[in-house]
């Protein structure tokens, strides 16, 4: 039993580290393409350079996360199979078909759109091209649409039934919209626009430290803190929303999220931090509010909650984590909606570009939102254990008969190779972000843009960014 | 009369991952020949003249995964842990040469490690889909559908030939793309190459059938059995043909012939693959029916992939057609 634990373990290790690396550049690539057609958007209306020379610079930056995205989502198509053997054959009926959707969704967009938004401003009218711009936003979203699709039939399981072991897909519609799909694909949306203004926020601070004020760095600062006071307070709605779904179809999640053992009678309290201890089954240094929690997660004062006491503890999720990782979550969005509402304030006195204190705030957000959508999916996916399928398949049934040699091996090569290829694609983004968006000089751009794309065929997402990477 | 789903699938998946070795061959071939290239030219011309179609060739690889999830499930769950760590190698292999094609052009001092990362992944992603062509061929072990063999089976003689076997053919296809896309030395350089490399070529398909043939039964019963030769026959007489003409067109005029003709070997090669194995989808046991997703499955996907199938194929041959020509040293960068 030993040697099929280790196996579980180091797959799950696995599989959580490929694919926090891989969520990192799809968040990027989803916010930043709505981004990039509200400034295109903005630049047909109004005509203004500044929001021109925005788009040019963001698009290579999108470009550099679109390309590491697809690369490192090709590991995660054979990851299934490789590591959760059980699991796909399974349940391979249901989420193989939804993830082919978006392997489908991605190459009909990488096949037309993307090219024409990267390489197309001088080849195709200006309405076109906005078009274009559009529709590659879009097709990000559906792409979102069929994983938050697979991932939502995992966590609330409907429009099957079971025949000889193996999952039997009865109703597409049904097994799509499940019932925590469509809370699970309004939070993770806002929350990849959020990544983005955090983002844009921090890199235009940056500049704006360096005593670099020009009107494209100003302009995205300004988008970008507006940016962040609208979607915080909606994220924490929707999030509210989610967590209400949550109780209903997975109470095991939630009561592990609040540390919460015993089913408290006439109103539950809230730990606001503490330590939940899994084999004394109890939160140590708990500081708890009375009646909170029944407010919080049922809008009620005096509600039950059922507490994790009330599951075997062999289907409890590991309250350690999920406690943690879900404050880590929330304490983001707080210090976000702090940033949003001090960016009004100074914005009404007219501070916003020339207060340094504010400015270093926003610099160290900057990886924020990453962080809160990281921390997110740890809640979610961890919080869903000991389930693959909740309450169908164990996640200890859906492992590989492999050893732990072998995923040992593959662990240590996957964490070198990521850290070589993947830091190197973080670092060049960092590096065009810190040369900013006046280095580029928009002439040129249509003119080496017009080049590229008459001469060459040369519609590679990655060959869109022309800076160099080691001077 | 019912439409066998599973056929259909088959079908698909099999132009899927054809496609993919066609194409994405001749790319990989080239990171095999790079090392034997002078690194300021001719290196750079050599990818110049796949920059624009390396990575929607590997769309295929993508798109035969998923699919094969999508609708073989029991297949896909049985062969990826048979081939574990030589799929994690050519994944590997695969991110690594392809950031390195995008970085080499942005790169000044460090652009000998980018150019050994592309040589190496591509070594590697080529020697690891030998390994598991060969692992498949040899045949997977399955109780009840899953796998139950040797977790190491790959590290044995016939998959390490037939790993090393796919390295020449990659860098023999390379050779045949290149002279049919540059001139002048380059060019010459790559006739020189062709005749010793298409003869080994012959080789190993000789040595690789043989060995087939020999080690299973089922594999000599299908292409000897009854009259099946007769039918069979074309098969290798015309992998005989086409490595004639490959060795005498190294010594003509002719550019794009023996890169046409290495396509010609490879769809030989791989049809002599579906001959030895077909119906199953994993030898020796699980056909395409015992391995095929439910019906509703099936269909689900097959509308998606309708759809956007041509599309992604005229896509493919409109670039192709677009880049169409020779790739010269004073081309322009376009990275």
């Amino acid at each position: 039993m030993l040697e099929t634990s280790d196996v579980l373990i180091l797959s799950r290790l696995q599989f959580a580290f490929t694919i926090s690396a891989h969520i990192i550049f799809p968040a990027i690539s989803i916010g930043l393409a709505s981004y990039l057609a509200v400034l295109e958007g903005l630049w047909l209306r109004t005509g203004k350079l500044v929001y021109r020379g925005l788009y040019f610079f963001w698009s290579k930056i999108f470009a550099v996360g679109f390309g590491m995205g697809v690369v490192s989502g090709v590991v995660m198509s054979y990851e299934f199979g490789a590591n959760w053997a059980g699991f796909s054959r399974f349940a391979g009926s249901v989420n193989g078909p939804l993830l082919s959707y978006e392997v489908l969704t991605a190459f009909f967009l990488e096949a037309g759109f993307l090219g024409i938004m990267l390489f197309g401003w001088k080849r195709v009218g200006a309405r076109l091209h906005f078009l274009a711009t559009v529709l590659v936003a879009l097709g990000t979203l559906f792409s979102t649409f069929w994983i938050l699709a697979s991932n939502s039939w995992m966590q609330t399981p409907r429009g099957f039934q079971i025949v000889d072991g193996r999952v039997v897909p009865l109703d597409w519609l049904k097994i799509v919209f499940n019932p925590s799909f469509p809370f699970r694909l309004v939070h993770m949306s806002l929350a990849a626009f959020i990544v983005v203004a955090t983002i844009v926020a921090g890199c235009a601070a940056w500049h704006l430290l360096k005593g670099r004020g020009s009107e494209g760095i100003r302009k995205s600062f300004s988008m970008a803190v507006g940016m962040i006071l609208v979607a915080a307070p909606i994220q924490m709605i929707a999030g509210d929303a989610h967590g209400l779904n949550t109780l209903e179809h997975q109470p095991a999640k939630i009561a592990a999220i609040e540390g919460l053992w015993e089913t408290e009678k006439g109103g539950t309290s809230l730990n606001l931090v503490g330590w939940p201890d899994m084999k004394e089954e109890r939160t140590k240094y708990a500081l708890s509010v009375p009646h909170l929690g029944s407010v919080i997660l049922t809008h009620t004062w005096n509600s039950e909650i059922r507490g994790l006491k009330e599951f075997a503890p062999e289907d409890r999720p590991d309250s350690t984590i999920v406690f943690w990782s879900f404050r880590i979550m929330v304490g983001m969005g707080l210090l976000m909606l702090l940033l949003g509402v001090l960016g009004l304030i100074l914005r009404l006195r007219n501070r916003l570009y020339d207060t340094p204190w504010f400015q270093r705030f926003a610099l160290a957000m900057g990886p924020s939102g990453l962080i809160a959508l990281l921390a997110g999916w740890i809640t979610t996916e961890v919080g869903r254990q000991p389930w693959v399928v909740y309450g169908v398949m164990r996640t200890a049934d859906a492992a590989s008969p492999l050893s732990s040699q072998q995923v040992g091996t593959s662990l240590l090569i996957l964490v070198i190779v990521y850290f070589l290829v993947f830091g190197t694609g973080i670092y060049y983004m960092l590096k065009m972000m810190a040369k900013g968006p006046d280095a580029g000089d928009q002439a040129a751009e249509l003119e080496g843009d017009a080049r590229q794309s008459t001469a060459r065929f040369d519609r590679r997402p990655m060959s869109r960014a022309t800076d160099p990477i080691d001077e | 009369m019912t439409i066998d789903l599973p056929t259909i699938w088959a079908g698909i998946i099999g132009l899927g991952v054809f496609l993919y070795v066609l194409l994405d061959g001749f790319d990989l071939g080239i990171g095999l020949l790079f090392p034997f290239f002078d690194r300021d030219g001719e290196r750079q011309v050599m990818l110049n003249t796949v920059a624009p179609v390396w990575d929607g060739n590997e769309t295929w690889l993508v798109l035969g995964g998923a699919c094969l999830y999508g609708v073989f499930p029991i297949a896909y769950s049985a062969l990826l842990p048979a081939v574990y760590l030589p799929v994690i190698a050519m994944l590997c292999g695969l991110i690594f040469r392809g950031v390195a094609f995008e970085i080499r052009a942005k790169a000044g001092r460090t652009q000998n490690l980018w150019d050994l990362a592309f040589i190496l992944g591509s070594a590697t992603a080529a020697f690891s889909q030998g390994l598991i062509l060969g692992t498949l061929l040899q045949g997977i072990k399955t109780v009840d559908g899953r796998f139950a063999g040797d977790a190491f089976a790959w590290i044995s003689p016939f998959p390490v030939f037939c790993g090393l076997g796919l390295m020449v053919t990659y860098a023999t296809l390379g050779c045949g793309w290149l002279v049919m896309k540059t001139d002048g030395d380059l060019q010459r350089r790559m006739r020189v190459l062709l005749k010793p490399s298409s003869v080994v070529l012959l080789a190993i398909i000789g040595i690789i059938s043989l060995w087939t043939v020999l080690g299973q039964p089922a594999v000599a019963q299908r292409w000897f059995g009854g009259h099946h030769f007769v039918y069979f026959s074309p098969v290798p007489l015309l992998v005989l043909a086409c490595v004639i003409g490959i060795f005498r067109s190294a010594d003509s005029g002719h550019e794009a012939r023996a890169f046409i003709l290495m396509e010609a070997i490879i769809f030989l090669g791989y049809s002599g693959l579906l001959i030895s194995i077909f119906p199953n989808i994993v030898p020796p046991t699980l056909s395409i029916w015992a391995a095929s997703a439910p019906r509703s499955s099936q269909v689900f996907v097959l509308v998606g992939v309708v759809i956007i199938l041509p599309i992604i194929l005229s896509y493919t041959a409109l670039s192709y057609w677009v880049f169409r020509g020779k790739v010269r040293h004073d081309d322009e960068g376009y990275h």
